[in-house]
């Protein structure tokens, strides 16, 4: 397969394969430009696509001015609902629940700002783009509905993907009316936009039906008979090519309307033609993070244990979909209470339809309940890790079942450590720095499932000695061209560097979905079974020829490395793969393996990576400004199969949280419905000098039931705790508890004087 | 409209059919030089960052007809043939990137810092100088680590070469 990309192996290594901190595989191509992502596709004959979009958020389009968009030179061709052809799937359908409904110029309808309303086609990106402007449109327009009150709210069947929206567990009320004390705390978290680096893509190539797109991915198999389905074409015959994506971070997986609609083009016209979104079209069309409001009611008992837990969010979605937050469900996994419930309703917007961000529900729901943790913590007059330890959980307080593995204990006794969390002040406002900044210490735990989906690979022995192990992975910056390469040269038992590792293209095994922090044991997972299959029918072969060294070691077994096949009894009497497949006239052996989660573990055991973050913040007394001076994360993940990356994982997760503490909100327009803020000037996301020291220590945890490899997930757990941790070293320096996100310089100011 | 360029070293006439292109969409679609990113085409992400005449510049900014006879220098002309940059190989070193895609806009910012002698040793100065150029990962205690070491073997070279 010639467009899978050739993987230079100029990588540094610092011993073999997995467990071991070797720099990235794909480092060479990225440090030279020459790493292709979506939008640096030029097929030959290819024209420029850009939509024009809507800047009312409920309504109708009454007019455009199509005539003078075509007369502008080098326009090729305006899609409208008038002259739209036919598809081959309804937009408002909802096949299975990854699928989102979706504007494909089905009506005039206008559902939200920033809604695609027609699709200018030119020989030039610039002609495209100004006729996109000369269609200046006419509207309809309606008052658009936004805010938590006064709009339509709806009980959900489900939040998140599928999740039940509701969870008791005990008697609330009756945990609440023996409590020694309550807390109650009602917390807000704002519409927040992924705003990945690299805007959403795509270029579009047909030949006869047989369909080539080039566009950032999380799911390449499946999104092969998604795009189809819009075309009435079947999964094979449509190729996606992701070998790159510019960060992902859960909104590359759904499929938006304007990716179909290039498509259409490009079938129009018989001619590839690419369309890129402008940043400002990232804040509509292609998913956000809800915004919610979190109420708590917190029970005590003497000793500050809960006597009850009770989480209540409501959360924003669009007025045509259904996709809610489940920030709740951050608490139902973490702290001991005889009394649990968690509880979800919805309110609709005239929006873009939410979905998916980095760690959905976890994150905003992590931000409140670990304030409302500290909140209780100092009301019991505790210190907040005393307070978590007295509340910890032996077993899930969801499910009652036991943990895989838990290692959270050793996560809060080392990040104290390294932080120096004894020194902490129990009172808030008593630590300033030498400049009269008011300093504070906060912490919050971290918790992030560690699930599993479905994944394919193939592993095929070669007579030289080499390996060709693949997948249709995907690599949005974790890592897994190289975290997935060592998985799979450990299977085949090999170095790596004699491993050729094809991965980023739907022709391969289904590497099933990058998201839920599940794609490296999952994908991985598949990958070592294939390795391992290869090697048990290179060993069948061995085994069973009266000239091998390994002739009659079926019994004792045989261990695979360094391309040799070894008695397990005897490691000297050995033999090359090369040997093995030679003698049997063969120039490869192929093995295949899956990656699933085991039914019989998922019955038994709660499983989750677990994490504890530690914050200092310095704040101007007089001006309110907050600097995060140091951030201290302490993880346990199961097995880390690059600490390097891993790592890197984490501090990016803990940089989102850091933006979800304090910088980042999308701004509506309540008259026009439109966000005010979307750019990167207005929609601030963390910057380098933001981000001060930071800290990130792996904690060994051996988690023997999660997978046969024993790996969890590190790409979300590290903005989860963080974001509570920030808030609550906020209070710790100032005295003010701020309960809405992102907190802000104005929600400080008058801090110098409110002690 | 005609214009001479040099782009990474090499002259190019170059023959434009509209004044509305900027350097970046001349770099990507026109000479198909990739490597720089349009990330958001208003000088507000720094991924599409290369230097014009050894300053760097924001190229989405940045009208190619503005620059008859400048020299352009694009992350595909920042390697010597196999032999990467120092602060291509600190950015490695240092994995001072994830998904990759602002890497191209930050390692031309950190030359064009280095070059103008604004780097130093202090993390501080760095992150300040750096944070033009957004890094949604945020891989920056990497990209910080990888501009000093950069920085600070680039100093040591030349001494050598001096000496």
């Amino acid at each position: 397969m010639s467009s899978v990309v050739p993987m230079p192996a100029a990588q540094r290594r610092f011993g073999s394969n997995s467990g071991q901190p070797m720099t990235r595989r794909d480092g060479v191509l990225k440090v030279t430009g020459a790493a292709t992502y979506a939008a640096d596709n030029h097929p030959d004959g290819m024209l420029y696509a850009v939509t024009a979009d809507a800047t009312i958020a409920r309504g109708r389009v009454v007019g455009l001015n199509v005539a003078a968009a075509k007369a502008h030179p080098g326009v090729v061709e305006v899609l409208t609902p008038a002259n739209r052809p036919a598809l081959a799937m309804d937009p408002d359908a909802k096949p299975h629940m990854f699928a989102f409904r979706t504007e494909v110029l089905q009506d005039e309808t206008v559902r939200y700002a920033g809604q695609p309303i027609a699709l200018v086609v030119a020989e030039t990106l610039e002609a495209a783009s100004e006729g996109a402007r000369l269609l200046a449109p006419r509207y309809e327009a309606e008052t658009p509905r936004l805010g938590f009150d006064g709009v339509e709210s709806f009980e959900p069947e489900a939040v998140g993907v599928g999740s039940p929206p509701t969870t008791v567990k005990g008697d609330v009320e009756a945990g609440l009316a023996g409590a020694a004390r309550t807390v109650e705390a009602r917390f807000e978290t704002p519409p927040q936009y992924h705003n990945a680096m690299e805007p959403h893509a795509i270029v579009a190539a047909w030949d006869g039906d047989r369909l080539t797109l080039d566009t950032p991915n999380q799911a390449l198999v499946m999104s092969t008979a998604a795009f189809g389905a819009w075309f009435g074409v079947p999964a094979e015959n449509v190729t996606i090519r992701s070998p790159f994506l510019g960060g992902g971070f859960g909104s590359k997986a759904i499929i938006f309307g304007a990716q179909v609609l290039t498509i259409l083009a490009a079938k129009m016209l018989d001619r590839p033609v690419k369309y890129v979104l402008r940043r400002d079209q990232m804040f509509g069309p292609v998913g956000h993070r809800g915004a919610t409001r979190q109420d708590f009611r917190i029970g005590l008992d003497d000793a500050g244990r809960l006597t009850a837990l009770e989480h209540v969010t409501t959360s924003s979605t669009s007025s045509f979909e259904n996709f809610l937050e489940p920030a709740s469900n951050a608490s139902h996994n973490l702290y001991a209470t005889p009394a649990l419930a968690a509880r979800h309703s919805g309110v609709r917007w005239d929006v873009g339809t939410p979905g998916p961000m980095r760690a959905p529900g976890e994150a905003s729901g992590s931000a409140a309940l670990e304030s409302a943790i500290d909140e209780a913590a100092f009301a019991a007059g505790l210190d907040p890790l005393e307070f978590r330890l007295r509340n910890y959980a032996e077993e899930d307080p969801a499910s009652g079942k036991p943990f895989s593995a838990k290692a959270l204990r050793e996560c809060y006794a080392e990040g104290a450590r390294r932080f120096g969390w004894a020194d902490r002040p129990l009172a808030p406002r008593q630590m300033t720095d030498g400049a009269g900044r008011l300093v504070g210490w906060g912490m919050g735990t971290a918790l992030f499932h560690a699930p599993m989906f479905q994944a394919k690979a193939r592993a095929v022995l070669k007579a030289d000695g080499t390996a060709v192990v693949e997948t249709a992975g995907v690599d949005m910056g974790q890592g897994a061209w190289t975290a997935l390469a060592q998985l799979a040269a450990d299977g085949v038992g090999l170095d790596i560097d004699a491993v050729e590792f094809r991965s980023g293209h739907s022709g391969l095994p289904d590497g099933g979905i990058a998201g839920g922090s599940g794609h490296t044991a999952t994908a991985g997972g598949a990958l070592h079974a294939a390795g391992r299959d290869a090697i048990a029918r290179l060993t069948e072969l061995a085994v069973a020829d009266e000239r091998s060294p390994l002739f009659g070691a079926g019994n004792v077994g045989v261990e695979a490395r360094d391309g040799r096949l070894h008695r397990a009894d005897d490691p000297s009497r050995s033999e090359s793969y090369g040997e093995i497949l030679a003698r049997a006239g063969l120039d490869a052996i192929e093995g295949t393996g899956q990656g699933a989660r085991d039914p019989a573990s998922a019955g038994d055991y709660a499983m989750f990576s677990h994490g504890a973050v530690f914050a200092e913040v310095k704040v101007d007394p007089e001006l309110g400004q907050i600097r995060v001076s140091r951030l201290v994360g302490a993880f346990a993940a199961g097995r880390i199969v690059n600490p390097r990356l891993a790592s890197s994982q984490l501090y990016g997760g803990m940089v989102w949280g850091l933006g979800f503490a304090l910088e980042e909100e999308a701004v509506h327009d309540r008259r026009s419905g439109r966000i005010m803020n979307a750019d990167l000037a207005g929609y601030h996301v963390p910057v380098n000098a933001d981000v001060a020291e930071m800290d990130v220590i792996l904690v060994d945890e051996v988690d023997p039931h999660v997978n046969p490899l024993g790996i969890k997930g590190v790409g979300e757990i590290g903005i989860t705790g963080t974001v509570g941790a920030i808030a609550n070293a906020v209070f710790h320096a100032t005295g003010i508890r701020v309960r809405r996100f992102p907190i802000l310089p104005a929600d400080l100011l008058g801090a110098a004087g409110a002690a | 409209m005609n214009l001479s360029l040099t782009v990474n070293g090499e002259p190019r006439q170059i023959v434009l059919d509209d004044p509305r292109v900027t350097l970046l969409d001349l770099l990507r679609e026109r000479m198909h030089l990739t490597g720089s990113k349009k990330g958001c085409d208003r000088g507000q992400c720094g991924a599409c960052t290369v230097l014009v005449d050894g300053r760097r510049v924001n190229s989405c900014l940045t009208l190619a007809v503005s620059l008859d006879g400048a020299s352009v220098t694009t992350i595909e002309g920042l390697a010597d043939g196999d032999r990467l940059h120092p602060v291509q190989q600190a950015f490695i070193d240092h994995d001072g990137f994830q998904c990759g895609f602002c890497t191209p806009g930050q390692i031309m910012s950190a030359v064009g810092l280095i070059l103008e002698g604004e780097a130093g040793d202090d993390p501080e100065r760095v992150r300040e100088a750096m944070s033009g150029n957004i890094c949604r990962c945020g891989a920056y205690k990497g990209i910080t680590e990888a501009v000093i070491d950069a920085a600070a073997k680039i100093a040591s070279d030349k001494q050598r070469d001096a000496a």
